[in-house]
C-alpha cells in the first residue's frame, strides 16, 4: 500500500527517464545515501567500518567497473586484478613522485593510467569474443602482474617488493596513511564511489549503455543498424578499466595500507567476476549487492560457528569459504542469472502489489 | 554498355527520355562461400520511392544479397551504387549511416533491451556526443536524449505499440516482435527500408496489419523499400516490381502480374530440374 | 639501440646454436610439459566436443584427481585399488555434475555454462583440501625422477615416461573418437544435440560417458603432474595454462590441442631459457597467453579450429 505509484503519471519524457521514476524510490534512496553518510562515521565500530563498509565500498567499485564491461557490454574479463593493479601502483608512484598532488587527483590519474592500459587490452575484443576473450584477458591479468614484480621501479626500489601508502590529507583531514581514521577513509570511499555510480547509471541510461548493451546481445545485427563495433567496444574497455584502476588505488590506499602484487592476483579477478554473477550482470545496484554478498560471507563463516558454539580452523573456514562461493555460483546461474538485483526487483514488485497477492 | 543505354533511351514518360538516377543499383554481384556459390552476377535497380519485392524458392540468395547490400558481405565480384556513389567495400555501420535501414529474418532483437530502448538503438546512429557528456547527462546529453525520444515515440505512434513500450523485448508475441523490428528500422529515418520476410510466420491478421504499415511508410514519408516476402498475395498487393532469384540468379524481373505469369518463375517455385 | 636489438634477435639463437646439448634438452623438457598441458586440454576438448560445454573446471578436476588418489595412497590403500577409487570418484563426479549442473543449465548460452564450471572449479577446490588436507603431496608411481644419458643428451626418466603415456592416450582417445560406435556418437551430440536427441541417441548417459572420460584424462595428468611436482594447488593454476593451448589448437580438435601443447611448452622453456635472463625472468607467467592473444589476432579460430561463418 506504500509503494503504490498510482497518482504518478508522468507528463514528460524526462521523468520517464529519470533514473527513480518512483518517487518512493526516489526518497528512499536519497534517505540511504544520506545515512551511509552520516550514520556509520557516528554509530559503527572500527571492525565494521574496516573489515566490512570500507572494502565494500571499494570492491563494488571494481564491481560496477567490470559490470560495465562484461555485463553491459557483454566482453567478458578476466583481467580485473590486473587492472587494479595498475591503478594501484600508478597511484603509488603519483603519490611518492608528486607530493603535493591531491589525492583524488592522483586516484583519477591512476584511473586514467589504467583506462589506457584498458584500451589496448581491449583491442583484442575488436577480432576475439566470448570464451576465447577471456583467456586473452587473462594475458592481461598474468603479464600485468608479473610487469609490476619484475622492474623495481614500480615500488621505489623498495626491497620489500611491497608499496606503502603515504600519508595524505583532504581538507585538513589525514585519509591515508597508517594514521588516517577508518572514519575518513570510509567516506572519502563512500563519496568516490557514489559519484561514479552516478556516472555509471548516466552512462547506461543513455546512448552509451544502449549501444553496449546492443552489442552484447546481437552485435552483428547492432553493428548493421549503425552501432560503430569499435568505438563501442573501445570506450568499455577503457571506462571499465578506469573503475577498477580508481579502485585499485583505492584499495591499497584507503584498505589495505600496502601491498604487494599477491593481492592482486587471479583470485581477486575472480573475485570481482562473482560479485557481478551474484549481484546481477548489467546491474549498477546488483553491482554493490554482490560486492556486499562477497564481503559478508567471510565474516558470516568467520562469525556464526561461534554464535553457535562450533569454532572452525581458519584453514577449513577458507576451504568452506571456496565452496560456498562455488556452490553459490552455480546456484544463482541455474535459478536466477540475474542475480540479487533481480530477486530485489521482484521483492519490489510483491511490494507494489502487498496486500494483495497479484 | 550499350544495352543500358538503349534502355535509358526508350524509357517512356520521363521529360528527358533519361530515367532518374536510381537508389540503388546492384550491378553484376557474385558471392561464394568456399564451394558454395549464394549469388551470381545478379544486378538490380531500385528507383526512389519504388516498392521492390526480391522473391524466389528457399535458398535462392535473397537474404545474401541483402546482407550484400548491408555491408555486412562483401562480394568477391560486382559492385553496390547507393545514391549514384560506390558503396561496395563500406562497412555496414556505413552503410547504415547511409540512410539503409533493414529488419532479419530472425528477429534479431535486443532481448536483454525494453521494446522503446530497442527502438532508441535505431537513433544511435544519429546521435553524436562525447562520451564524457553523458556522463554527467544533465545539459547537452540529456537534450539530445529526449529530443530523440521525441522521434522514436512518433514511430511508437505510428506503429501503435504505445502499449508494449517497456515490455522487454525477449518477452513479446512473435509478431510484434516483428513489428518491433519495423520500429526499430523505421527510427532511422532511411531512405532505402529492406525487410527480410516481414510477415513471416504471421496469421491472416497480422499480415494485414504489417501491410497496412509497410504501404503507411510508403506513401507517409516516401521511403523507398525492397522486401523478401514468400506470401504472393502480399507480393501482389504492395508492391511495384519484383525481382526473382533462383539458385543465386536473377531470372525474372518485372511488374507483379507479368512475373506471376512468367514460365520461368513458375517452373523455379514447382521444381523442375536445371540444366 | 643496436645492442638492445642484437640481444634480443641475435644472442638467443646464437646461445642456442653454441650448445646443440643443452638446446636438446630444453626442447624436451619442452615437449614434456607441452604433452602435459595437451593432456589437460584433451579433456576439455572432449567435453566442448560433445556438449558444448568449456569446461573451466577441467584443471581443478587434474588437482582432484591427484589428491583423491594420493589421499587414499596415503590412508594405506593399495595403489591398484586406489587408481580403482579414484576412477570411481571421477565418473561419480561425472554424474553428480551432469545432474547438479549441466542439466538445469543445458538452455542456456554458452557464457552462462562457462561462468558455472568457473563456480565448479572453485567448489571443488575448496573441497578437495577440506576432504584430503592442502599440504603438498608426493606421489610415487614407482618411477624414479632421475636422469640418464643418451647421445650426450640427459633426458629424465619421469618425463619421458610422462611424454610417453600422454602419447599413448591421445592415439586411444583418437581412435576412441574416430572408430568407435560411441565415437560416433559423440561426435553427433557436439554437432546438434537436438538432431542427435531426434535419432535416440540418449543426451544424458553421453554426457556422463564424456565427463567420465574427462575425468579419467585429468587423472592420467594428475599423475603425471603431481609425480613431477607434487600434488598441490598450484597444479590447477599449470591447468590453467592450458586454456592458451586451446586457443592455439581450436577447442573441438584432439589433434590440436596436441600441436597447441606443443607449440606452447615448447615455445615457453626456449622463451624462458634464451630471452628470460635478459627481463629477469619467470616469464613463464604469461608467455602462453601473450602467445596465444597473438595467435588469436592473426587467426581467430586457432590453428585447427573451423574458421566460423557468421549468419544473420
Amino acid at each position: 500500500m506504500i509503494y503504490r505509484e498510482t497518482g504518478q503519471f508522468k507528463s514528460s519524457y524526462a521523468s520517464d527517464q529519470a533514473i527513480f521514476p518512483i518517487v518512493q524510490d526516489r526518497v528512499l534512496v536519497l534517505l540511504g545515501i544520506a545515512a551511509a553518510f552520516v550514520v556509520p562515521p557516528l554509530v559503527a565500530n572500527e571492525y565494521w567500518l574496516q573489515a566490512v563498509l570500507i572494502p565494500l565500498l571499494i570492491y563494488a567499485l571494481a564491481a560496477i567497473g567490470l559490470n560495465l564491461l562484461t555485463g553491459y557490454a557483454g566482453q567478458v574479463s578476466l583481467g580485473t586484478g590486473g587492472f587494479m593493479a595498475v591503478g594501484a601502483y600508478s597511484a603509488f608512484k603519483f603519490a611518492t613522485s608528486f607530493p603535493w598532488l591531491n589525492i583524488i587527483v592522483v586516484f583519477l590519474l591512476s584511473g586514467l593510467i589504467a583506462a589506457a592500459v584498458g584500451l589496448v587490452f581491449g583491442v583484442p575484443s575488436l577480432r576475439i569474443k566470448g570464451f576465447y576473450l577471456a583467456v586473452a584477458t587473462l594475458a592481461a591479468q598474468f603479464f600485468l602482474v608479473w610487469l609490476f614484480n619484475k622492474v623495481p621501479w614500480f615500488v621505489n626500489y623498495a626491497s620489500s617488493g611491497t608499496i606503502t601508502a603515504p600519508t595524505r590529507t583532504l581538507l585538513g583531514v589525514m585519509v591515508t596513511g597508517p594514521q588516517a581514521s577508518a572514519e575518513a577513509r570510509y567516506l572519502v570511499a563512500l563519496g568516490l564511489v557514489a559519484v561514479f555510480a552516478l556516472v555509471a547509471k548516466n552512462l547506461v541510461r543513455g546512448r552509451v549503455g544502449r549501444s553496449w548493451m546492443a552489442i552484447r546481445d546481437r552485435d552483428i545485427a547492432a553493428e548493421i543498424i549503425g552501432v560503430r563495433p569499435m568505438r563501442t567496444k573501445l570506450l568499455a574497455f577503457g571506462i571499465s578499466s578506469f573503475y577498477c584502476g580508481v579502485a585499485g588505488a583505492e584499495f591499497v590506499f584507503l584498505y589495505l595500507g600496502s601491498a604487494e602484487t599477491l593481492a592482486f592476483d587471479i583470485n581477486l579477478s575472480f573475485l570481482v567476476l562473482f560479485m557481478v554473477i551474484i549481484g546481477g550482470l548489467g546491474s549498477v545496484l546488483g553491482s554493490f549487492l554482490g560486492a556486499g554478498f562477497i564481503v559478508l560471507v567471510p565474516i558470516f563463516l568467520t562469525n556464526a560457528p561461534h554464535l553457535i558454539g562450533l569454532p572452525l580452523p581458519v584453514a577449513l573456514q577458507k576451504q568452506i569459504e571456496l565452496m560456498v562461493f562455488g556452490a553459490l555460483i552455480i546456484f544463482f546461474l541455474i535459478v536466477e542469472p540475474n542475480g540479487l538485483a533481480r530477486l530485489w526487483q521482484i521483492a519490489k514488485e510483491k511490494l507494489r502489489l502487498w496486500p494483495f497477492p497479484h | 554498355m550499350p544495352g543500358a543505354v538503349a534502355e535509358e533511351i526508350a524509357a517512356p514518360g520521363t521529360m528527358t527520355g533519361a530515367r532518374p538516377e536510381p537508389l540503388l543499383r546492384v550491378e553484376g554481384i557474385s558471392v561464394h562461400f568456399g564451394a558454395v556459390q549464394a549469388l551470381s552476377d545478379v544486378s538490380l535497380d531500385i528507383q526512389r520511392g519504388e516498392v521492390v519485392a526480391i522473391i524466389g524458392p528457399n535458398g535462392a540468395g535473397k537474404t545474401t544479397l541483402l546482407n550484400v547490400i548491408s555491408g555486412f558481405y562483401h562480394p568477391q565480384r560486382g559492385r553496390i551504387i547507393f545514391d549514384g556513389e560506390d558503396r561496395t567495400d563500406l562497412k555496414p555501420f556505413e552503410v547504415a549511416e547511409l540512410g539503409i535501414a533493414r529488419t532479419f529474418q530472425n528477429v534479431a532483437l535486443f532481448k536483454g533491451m525494453t521494446v522503446l530502448d530497442n527502438i532508441m538503438t535505431g537513433r544511435l546512429l544519429k546521435m553524436r556526443g562525447h562520451f564524457l557528456l553523458d556522463a554527467i547527462y544533465w545539459g547537452p546529453a540529456r537534450r539530445q536524449e529526449l529530443a530523440h525520444r521525441a522521434a522514436v515515440e512518433r514511430v511508437i505512434d505510428f506503429l501503435e505499440i504505445q502499449a508494449i513500450r517497456k515490455t522487454p523485448a525477449g518477452r513479446l508475441p512473435y509478431g510484434l516482435q516483428k513489428r518491433v523490428e519495423l520500429a526499430r528500422a523505421l527510427a532511422a529515418e532511411p531512405q532505402l527500408l529492406l525487410l527480410d520476410e516481414p510477415m513471416a510466420g504471421m496469421n491472416v491478421e497480422e499480415k494485414e496489419d504489417m501491410c497496412r504499415f509497410v504501404l503507411d511508410v510508403h506513401d507517409e514519408f516516401g521511403t523507398t523499400i525492397a522486401l523478401i516476402e514468400h506470401d504472393m498475395s502480399v507480393v501482389m498487393d504492395i508492391s511495384d516490381r519484383v525481382v526473382v532469384l533462383d539458385y543465386g540468379r536473377k531470372i525474372a524481373e518485372g511488374v507483379p502480374d507479368a512475373v506471376r505469369a512468367d514460365p520461368a518463375v513458375i517452373d523455379a517455385y514447382l521444381g523442375v530440374a536445371h540444366d | 639501440m643496436i645492442e638492445l636489438l642484437r640481444s634480443v634477435l641475435v644472442a638467443p639463437f646464437a646461445d642456442m646454436a653454441g650448445n646443440l646439448t643443452f638446446l636438446t634438452e630444453v626442447l624436451f623438457g619442452g615437449v614434456a610439459a607441452g604433452l602435459m598441458y595437451s593432456l589437460v586440454a584433451l579433456g576439455f576438448v572432449l567435453i566442448f566436443k560433445a556438449s558444448g560445454v568449456f569446461n573451466f573446471a577441467q584443471g581443478v578436476m587434474v588437482l582432484f584427481s591427484a589428491l583423491t588418489l594420493v589421499g587414499l595412497m596415503e590412508k594405506g590403500v593399495p595403489v591398484p585399488i586406489a587408481l580403482a577409487l579414484t576412477l570411481l570418484a571421477m565418473v561419480a563426479l561425472a554424474f553428480v555434475i551432469e545432474r547438479v549442473v549441466l542439466r538445469p543449465l543445458v538452455n542456456q548460452e554458452p557464457i552462462i555454462l562457462f561462468m558455472a564450471t568457473i563456480g565448479l572449479n572453485f567448489f571443488l577446490e575448496g573441497f578437495g583440501e577440506m576432504a584430503w588436507g592442502a599440504n603438498v603431496k608426493k606421489l610415487d608411481v614407482g618411477i624414479p625422477d632421475t636422469s640418464f644419458i643418451v647421445h650426450g643428451v640427459q633426458v629424465n626418466r619421469l618425463e619421458l615416461t610422462a611424454a610417453l603415456t600422454a602419447a599413448v592416450l591421445v592415439g586411444i582417445l583418437a581412435v576412441f573418437f574416430q572408430r568407435t560406435k560411441i565415437g560416433r556418437a559423440l561426435r553427433a551430440v557436439a554437432d546438434d544435440h537436438e538432431a542427435a536427441l531426434s535419432i535416440g541417441i540418449p543426451l544424458k548417459t553421453i554426457w556422463v560417458v564424456v565427463w567420465s572420460v574427462a575425468g579419467l584424462v585429468a587423472l592420467v595428468a594428475g599423475i603425471m603432474w603431481g609425480a613431477k611436482s607434487g600434488v598441490q594447488f598450484s597444479l590447477s593454476l599449470i591447468a590453467l595454462k592450458s586454456l592458451p593451448v586451446l586457443i592455439l589448437g581450436g577447442f573441438t580438435s584432439v589433434p590440436g590441442a596436441i600441436a597447441g601443447g606443443l607449440i606452447i611448452g615448447v615455445g615457453e622453456k626456449l622463451g624462458e631459457v634464451y630471452w628470460g635472463p635478459l627481463v629477469g625472468g619467470a616469464i613463464e607467467n604469461w608467455f602462453a597467453y601473450v602467445l596465444a592473444l597473438a595467435f588469436l589476432l592473426l587467426r581467430p579460430q586457432g590453428l585447427f579450429g573451423e574458421r566460423i561463418i557468421e549468419r544473420v
